[in-house]
């Protein structure tokens, strides 16, 4: 998807929080984002996801660094710059007794903004709540409350919204729907930054990709460059006749043998200088093999990730 | 100043209220006919008039504080409390609201609710004994005044306590004996004068003196220190609420 250029309009700078205790969960986490994109931030349980979004939003009182919302700094200039912010948490905190029209209304008014039924009108339907709008939140599947926490979040219009793994316990069909629902707001110049575990997500919807891993990001890059620059590559080559074992003039190549001797995956990097694939194969063929087809497979997102945190802890 | 977000939360804690609306009113409506059934009537009947005022109506200043003192805490304690309790707290942190928003939000409801419920109160009270107030406005004025002081002490309360026994604790251990030591049923000028010293470091003395000057132009010290300890108290709380937003303390981890 090409990227408009455009300024960050979150900009977060040097961003470290030590908990009570001296836990560091964010250590000088740096991080842009543009106006209009969506980020998907990638990271293993306890990672530090949560703790960068509430240092964002004034959750947590962040131990070190800056953060910038549209210019306005979070702490000094913190009206300003929480105006532009919405926020779904990663935990359902609903009000049980509170209906949900009530909710959504109370969050409006919280960001002092005029009542405006027919906005929030708009906003039950699109997340298909209106009809539940005079139910009592404990009434709702957990589904649906997450969606009223996504409609609280919206009710104020704001221009940057956090989502902090929306599709948590949400079935695939609803899922499905939650991606229309933040397409839709992107369409509407929304900036989005979600969470998320399942990594078809973040390649289904996000422009890029952040990694973070131990309370620092790993790095964050357009989602088609980052698939391009860690993708590897898988050669399947089929062979006619089966072999026993991969023979020993092949045996550097790393070939790993699959479907009873019947094939030999090998595995190669995009980037790198050569991919050694005009001579594997012509080694193959001297090693008296014969093929009968080839084919190349790109390794998913997920692959991806569990490699990049897996570099991260071999590194001392 | 974000005016409609304190009209936000000051909507939504009234809308708690009108909830459980039954239990709000019935249950010091209740306790206060007890006081005045067995203090006022069976106790009181044996008991002089003190000062040329009648027992049954001695008590009533006493009894509206009471209430009045534990439906301001127990309310603002709560209603702070429980957000932090289920987690919704996240969003006044993350909204465009300075502390003194969400504590008028807050301390407002609270004491409406508290001042409701003392004027409920005394005019259940009017039921039982005979009584003209002196000084109407002083009167509403310490009333008032009484209500926003222990919200605001009890706003704190509920941002300290990290479990229900704590939310429970001052109002059972603190504000009920210093209300029952301050005087609420008797003069402290009837105690021996070591205790009517010691007495003099109950701040609900105060409280108590001055709301009975304004029914009965009687105090037990003069009522320009009965205002200027609740002012005092007011101002306290509030600058301990300042510094708890600076800081975060029990909110910001
Ligand atoms: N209030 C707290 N006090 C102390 N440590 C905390 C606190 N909150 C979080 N942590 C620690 O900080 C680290 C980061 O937590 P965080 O919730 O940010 O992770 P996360 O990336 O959101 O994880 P998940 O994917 O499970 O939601 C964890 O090790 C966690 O134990
Ligand atoms: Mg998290």
């Amino acid at each position: 998807m090409p990227q408009p250029m455009s300024r960050p309009i979150l900009s977060v700078d040097g961003l470290s929080k030590v908990y009570e205790g001296g836990f560091t969960a964010l250590d000088a986490v740096s991080l842009e984002i543009r106006e209009g994109e969506i980020l998907a931030l990638l990271g293993p349980n306890g990672a530090g996801k949560t703790t960068l979004i509430g240092s964002v939003c004034g959750l947590i009182q962040p131990s070190g660094g800056r953060v910038l919302v549209d210019g306005h700094d979070t702490l000094t200039d913190y009206r300003a710059a929480r105006r532009l912010i919405g926020l779904v948490p990663q935990e359902i905190n609903l009000e049980p007794f509170e209906k949900v029209i009530s909710t959504v209304r109370f969050s409006r008014g919280l960001f002092g903004k005029r009542r405006n039924e027919a906005l929030i009108e708009r906003i039950l339907r699109q997340l298909s709540l209106w009809d539940k709008r005079d139910s009592p939140i404990r009434a709702l599947s957990g589904g649906m409350k997450r969606r009223v926490l996504i409609a609280k979040a919206l009710a104020h219009e704001p221009r940057i919204l956090f989502l902090d793994e929306p599709s948590a316990g949400v079935d695939v069909e609803l899922r499905r729907d939650m991606w229309e629902v933040v397409r839709n707001l992107k369409r509407d110049g929304v900036t989005i930054i979600l969470t998320t575990h399942y990594l078809e997500e973040a390649e289904a919807m996000a422009d890029r990709i952040g990694v973070i891993n131990k309370g620092q990001i790993l790095l964050v890059e357009d989602k088609d460059a980052l698939m391009k620059r860690l993708g590897k590559k898988e050669l399947v080559i089929e062979l006619r006749e089966p072999v026993p074992a991969v023979p020993e003039a092949l045996r550097h190549y790393g070939l790993r043998p699959t479907g009873n001797g019947h094939r030999l995956v090998y595995t190669y990097d995009t980037h790198g200088e050569r991919t050694g694939i005009t001579r594997l194969l012509a080694d193959i063929q001297a090693a008296g093999l014969h093929l009968c087809d080839v084919e190349t497979r790109e390794s998913t997102l997920e692959e991806i990730f569990v490699d990049l945190v897996a570099e991260e802890r071999a590194a001392p | 100043m974000n005016l409609r977000a304190i009209a936000a939360i000051y909507r939504f804690e009234m809308g708690r209220t009108f909830r459980t609306l039954g239990q709000s009113v019935l249950s010091p409506v209740l306790t206060t006919s007890l006081y005045f059934v067995v203090f006022g009537t069976a106790i009181g009947s044996r008991i002089d008039e003190i000062d040329g005022v009648s027992y049954g109506a001695f008590i009533v200043p006493g009894l509206i504080m009471l209430t009045v003192l534990q439906q301001a805490v127990s309310n603002a304690s709560f209603g702070i409390y429980f957000p932090k309790f289920i987690g919704t707290i996240y969003e006044l942190l993350s909204a465009p609201v300075s502390f003194l928003e969400v504590t008028a939000g807050y301390v407002l409801a609270a004491a409406t609710k508290a001042l409701a419920i003392g004027l409920i109160i005394l005019g259940t009270s009017f039921l039982f004994v005979e009584i003209t107030i002196q000084h109407p406005v002083w009167m509403a004025a310490f009333l008032v005044l009484t209500c926003l002081t222990f919200a605001l002490f009890g706003f704190i309360i509920g941002i300290w306590a990290q479990n229900f026994e704590q939310l429970q604790l001052v109002p059972l251990l603190v504000i009920t004996p210093l209300v029952f030591l301050g005087g609420a049923f008797y003069s402290i000028t009837m105690l021996p004068d070591a205790w009517q010293a010691i007495s003099l470091f109950n701040p609900v003395v105060y409280l108590i003196s001055g709301f009975r000057w304004a029914f009965f132009g009687l105090a037990d010290v003069p009522v320009g220190w009965s205002l200027v300890a609740i002012s005092g108290f007011l101002l306290v709380c509030l600058a301990v609420i300042a510094w708890i937003f600076r800081t975060g303390w029990r909110l910001r981890p």
